[in-house]
């Protein structure tokens, strides 16, 4: 990341606070040229200034991953960055994930898996998968495991979100693949 | 709705575990109940794992939570808490908040949700606000045009307290003379999720009870003389911790007051619950209270009502005549939004050498904070066969916030320590865990899923306790699971056919992640021969016909018969409408595979064409849920559910590493087996990391939380995942024109005392105490050497 605006840039305004500066980067390959208190995290500037509510306010405090987004293609905890940070950067969020109506390879596998189950924590898991399988196309289960470390999940429960990583990469790889069927009992 | 004169017929349910030997039971219900649902196989979208409906709105990141709301002119709310564990507030000064830039509007509460009420309120202290009982509780909240000026304005409030002695630490809140928490005894109400306490039980300083016996009933038999008949005796000291929910998305609301009613969004496992809750807090008819939930961030028992949050958005809403959005911070939603009680359990457990039981004897001292229902019995009173069974068990107040029903309320810890015995009893006897199990354990769904887990996880190459050579030794354990197939009986759809084809279901449940939305698609895809994706789920808002709460494991019980009937009905509509034209009666017309037949090679239409007859734009049918199907001689439907657990412990460390969970589990009959396996995963994760992880840890010196996080509150992550194997039994019970079942408490309720056994055939020392850190594992190897050195 770039240094922070030096704080003595910033001029008052005349009720005691900070006054509004402005930042110019591109979201989802988008330039956007947005004007917000300096103190704003990313995270805030995404969902309150640019309503891109598909990152996830979970903690604020850089622990549960929640609001990861990718910033020029590597996944950064959006609640610990200044929205100024991001001057001059591509940040991608999962609202850029899919092509149009065609969803990414790991969208598709999310879904059909229901690696989404309450579905808070799902945008981080997949920007995240996202960068591994573009550096790693044959990751193993270990190697999922790490790269996914940074996002806590309180309800799916992992297994099935590592599942949906490994279908999107054997897609991705341009293997057939479908999803793993478990046993059901008397069938 | 259908309304014969005759008022019932008699029909026959297949009933028994498909597999292993199905059986059939003919029950009288009333003639207004579809036919009877044939077994999954049977069927071609109910018990096929179907992805859910609303799963690209959540990978696509359009799925509106509450924390995603924006109102126009919408303003935030930050929440003012206590900053002592205990006193009265003197007084509150907002003057200087009031002026500050961009505030719209500050509340003070004057009554606080959540807590235990002293039972007589002439004994509470005297005070004008209500009495701070925990660090963290919510006092006001301010409304303002930004989050930053909010947050600015709420450091201008002055609290003046007039601080109380306080105890944070459940043994020291036992002994006589400790600092009261409240004056006089206090008493909880239950939430939808369970929890609570019953009313009324005497108090002793800040000891509440004991209760006797559970929810079916006092206790069974005389205990003394099950002891004194009893050949084997074992018995062991418990203690598990308090769990804190944690869901990521925290609680909270929008609330929008305007003059023709109020309109919450609201992170909550129960719309009803909010709207009835605000309803009453402010005077309004129910009718005038909508309460939205379109996704939600994760509950666990944690989000039934409006909560103080919900009540102070609502009071912020209506001065400042705009919608405020109200979410908790992480912080206070570690101290403020509720836990899962701590206990320590004195288990005692009388048997033959045979292994038959005569006596089981639990003590229990939970705390709950300020609340009540930390009760542990449920296992004990309900898992096994015992003819003398009794529970004692108190809560002991504490200064810390209250805790919620929370996932199995009660089971998890109550698992902890008797599955943990009756291992102790199987060695006693040198028997088998599973075999004596199978000679204890009257329920046939856990007999079946013993032995399909034991094949699955290899329980013949289980060797004898700490046999393994080298510092890191492993360890097969098992333990069972028993919760009750509870019906809330505020469950209704309405589902309706448009001239075009198009189907829709609409009803208030929420979808809390379970994927309630998915599995009615597919109950009214199966009545109407169509496909899940063919009907449109309209749910989480209180304008539509009411839903039950979703906690206990109730939702898909409850909501789905009603599915079925208001599909049948409206179904029966467009058959009396196509009949004639079919050469059939109505109840002659087939719908299946997307057409409309006259049964199978008659006359038939598309379903679009058969719905392009009806006479007006749309014709709908709703539904309650109907009583269960009984023969008035059924006992309470109860689930079971057996987890094996495979761990590494590290003798030199005392790190435990859960390796791999074979669950096998039965909910009647499964809508969708692929989110049940979801919620397996979630609920065995959950337990793990309960068993190992999760500890709210409380300052004794200052009373506060010194964890309020997600970083020193510990919960298991991506890497120590296990592998998780789920086997899913169908059991038939010809309960409800579904048959359908819950899953969600039933799948953590095992876990933490199947790795407690898994770890004590791993290096041969019980742990008795949660969380199983390694300074545990150490401490309890190192004594276990000073006794065998002793002995």
């Amino acid at each position: 990341m770039s240094a922070p605006v030096p704080l003595t840039h910033i001029t008052r305004a005349r009720n005691g606070r900070p006054a509004k500066r402005r930042a110019q980067f591109t979201v989802n390959g988008e330039p956007v040229d947005v004007l917000f208190a300096p103190h704003k995290t990313l995270l805030e500037v995404l969902r309150e200034d640019l309503n891109l509510t598909g990152t996830k306010h979970g903690c604020e405090l850089g622990e549960c991953g929640a609001c990861a987004v990718l910033v020029d293609g590597e996944p950064v905890l959006a609640c610990l960055v200044l929205g100024l940070d991001a001057e001059g950067r591509d940040v991608t969020t999962v609202e850029g994930m899919a092509d149009g109506p065609a969803l990414h390879p790991i969208q598709e596998a999310f879904a059909q898996y229901g690696a989404a189950q309450c579905g808070y924590c799902t945008p981080s898991f997949m920007l995240t998968a996202q960068v591994l399988l573009e550096k790693n196309p044959s990751p193993s289960r270990d190697e999922i495991r790490e790269a996914l470390s940074s996002s806590i999940c309180r309800c799916t429960g992992y297994v099935k979100i590592y599942e949906a990583v490994e279908l999107a990469a054997a897609r991705m790889r341009g293997e057939e693949a479908d999803i793993l069927e478990e046993a059901i009992y008397g069938r | 709705m259908q309304d014969a004169t005759k008022t019932s017929r008699k029909a026959t349910f297949p009933t028994g575990i498909a597999g292993s030997g199905m059986t059939s039971v003919e029950l009288d219900i009333p003639t207004s109940e579809p036919p009877v649902l044939p077994p999954n196989e049977d069927l071609s979208v109910v018990g096929k794992r179907t992805p859910r409906l609303d799963g690209r709105l959540k990978v696509t990141g359009a799925a509106r939570y509450t924390a995603d709301v924006r109102l126009p002119n919408m303003l935030h709310a930050k929440v003012i808490t206590a900053t002592v564990p205990h006193a009265r507030v003197k007084s509150v000064d907002i003057s200087a908040a009031e002026k500050a830039p961009g505030v719209r509007a500050v509340h003070v509460l004057e009554r606080l949700l959540g807590s235990a009420v002293v039972r007589d309120s002439s004994k509470e202290i005297a005070s004008k606000y209500p009495i701070v009982r925990y660090s963290g509780q919510p006092i006001a909240a301010i409304a303002a045009t930004s989050p930053g000026a909010a947050e600015d304005a709420a450091k201008l409030v002055k609290v003046e307290y007039e601080v109380l002695p306080f105890v944070v630490d459940a043994d020291e809140a036992r002994k006589p003379g400790a600092p009261l928490v409240f004056p006089a005894p206090a008493d909880m109400a239950a939430t939808a999720g369970g929890g609570g306490g019953g009313g009324g039980l005497t108090q002793a300083g800040n000891v509440r009870g004991p209760a006797r016996g559970g929810m079916f009933g006092p206790p069974r038999g005389d205990v003394e003389n099950g002891f004194a008949a009893a050949e084997v005796i074992v018995e062991g000291e418990f203690r598990t911790q308090v769990q804190t929910h944690s869901p990521l998305e925290t609680h909270g609301v929008v609330a929008d007051w305007r003059s023709d009613g109020l309109t919450v969004y609201s992170s909550t496992q129960g719309t009803a619950s909010v709207r009835d809750e605000l309803a009453e807090v402010f005077g309004l008819p129910k009718t005038q209270v909508r309460v939205i939930t379109e996704f939600m961030g994760g509950g666990f028992g944690a989000k039934f009502g409006a909560g103080n949050e919900g009540v102070l958005a609502t009071h912020l809403s209506k001065k400042a005549g705009a919608p405020v959005r109200l979410m908790f911070d992480r912080r206070t939603e570690q101290l403020a939004a509720g836990n899962r009680p701590s206990s320590h359990q004195k288990l005692r457990l009388g048997a033959m050498k045979d292994g038959t039981l005569k006596a089981i004897h639990l003590v229990n001292f939970g705390t709950a904070g300020v609340g009540t229902g930390a009760g542990a019995g449920g296992p004990a009173q309900n898992m096994y066969e015992c003819p003398a069974v009794l529970t004692e068990e108190a809560d002991v107040f504490v200064n810390a916030g209250p805790a919620a029903s929370f996932r199995a309320p009660g089971h998890p810890q109550g698992c902890f320590a008797l599955e943990q015995v009756i291992d102790e009893l199987a060695e006693r006897i040198a028997v088998d865990p599973l075999a004596l199990r199978d000679r204890i354990d009257t329920s046939e769904s856990r007999r079946l899923e013993r032995r399909l887990g034991a094949e699955r996880i290899g329980w013949s190459r289980r060797k004898a306790p700490g046999s393994d050579p080298g510092p890191v030794k492993r360890g097969i354990g098992v333990a069972q699971s028993v919760w009750y197939r509870f019906t809330d009986m505020d469950s209704a759809c309405e589902v309706r056919i448009a001239r075009d084809g198009s189907v829709e279901l609409l009803s208030a449940v929420q979808d809390i992640g379970g994927g309630i939305r998915t599995a009615l698609a597919q109950v009214v895809a199966e009545e109407l021969g169509l496909q899940a994706a063919d009907i449109t789920v309209r749910i989480g808002d209180t304008n539509f016909p009411i839903g039950p709460a979703s906690g206990g494991s109730v939702t898909t019980n409850s909501i789905t018969p009603a599915a079925r009937n208001a599909a049948h009905d409206v179904k029966m509509q467009l058959a009396s409408l196509v009949a004639a034209e079919l050469g059939v009666e109505p109840s002659g017309v087939v719908m299946r595979g997307g057409t409309v037949a006259a049964g199978a090679g008659g006359k038939s239409l598309t379903f679009r064409q058969a719905a392009r007859r009806l006479k007006t734009e749309q014709i709908a049918g709703l539904a309650s849920r109907s009583a269960n199907y009984s023969d008035g001689k059924r006992a309470f439907d109860r689930y079971g559910g057996v987890q094996f657990v495979e761990v590494a412990v590290d003798t030199e460390t005392g790190v435990i590493r859960v390796e791999r969970v074979v669950a096998v589990h039965d909910c009647g009959r499964p809508i969708n087996p692929l989110a049940i396996e979801s919620q397996v995963n979630g609920g065995v994760l959950q337990g793990i990391s309960y068993a190992l992880y999760e500890n709210r840890q409380l300052d004794r010196n200052t009373g506060h939380m010194v964890n309020p996080n997600l970083e020193q509150y510990k919960i298991l992550g991506a890497r120590e995942t296990p592998v998780i194997e789920t086997i899913l039994i169908e059991e038939y019970r010809g309960r409800s024109s579904t048959d359908a079942g819950g899953i969600g408490e039933p799948a953590t309720v095992p876990t933490a005392g199947a790795v407690a056994n898994a770890v004590y055939n791993a290096i041969g020392v019980r742990l008795r105490e949660m969380p199983m850190t390694p300074a545990r594992v150490l401490a309890a190897m190192a004594a276990a050497r000073k006794e065998g050195g002793r002995a």
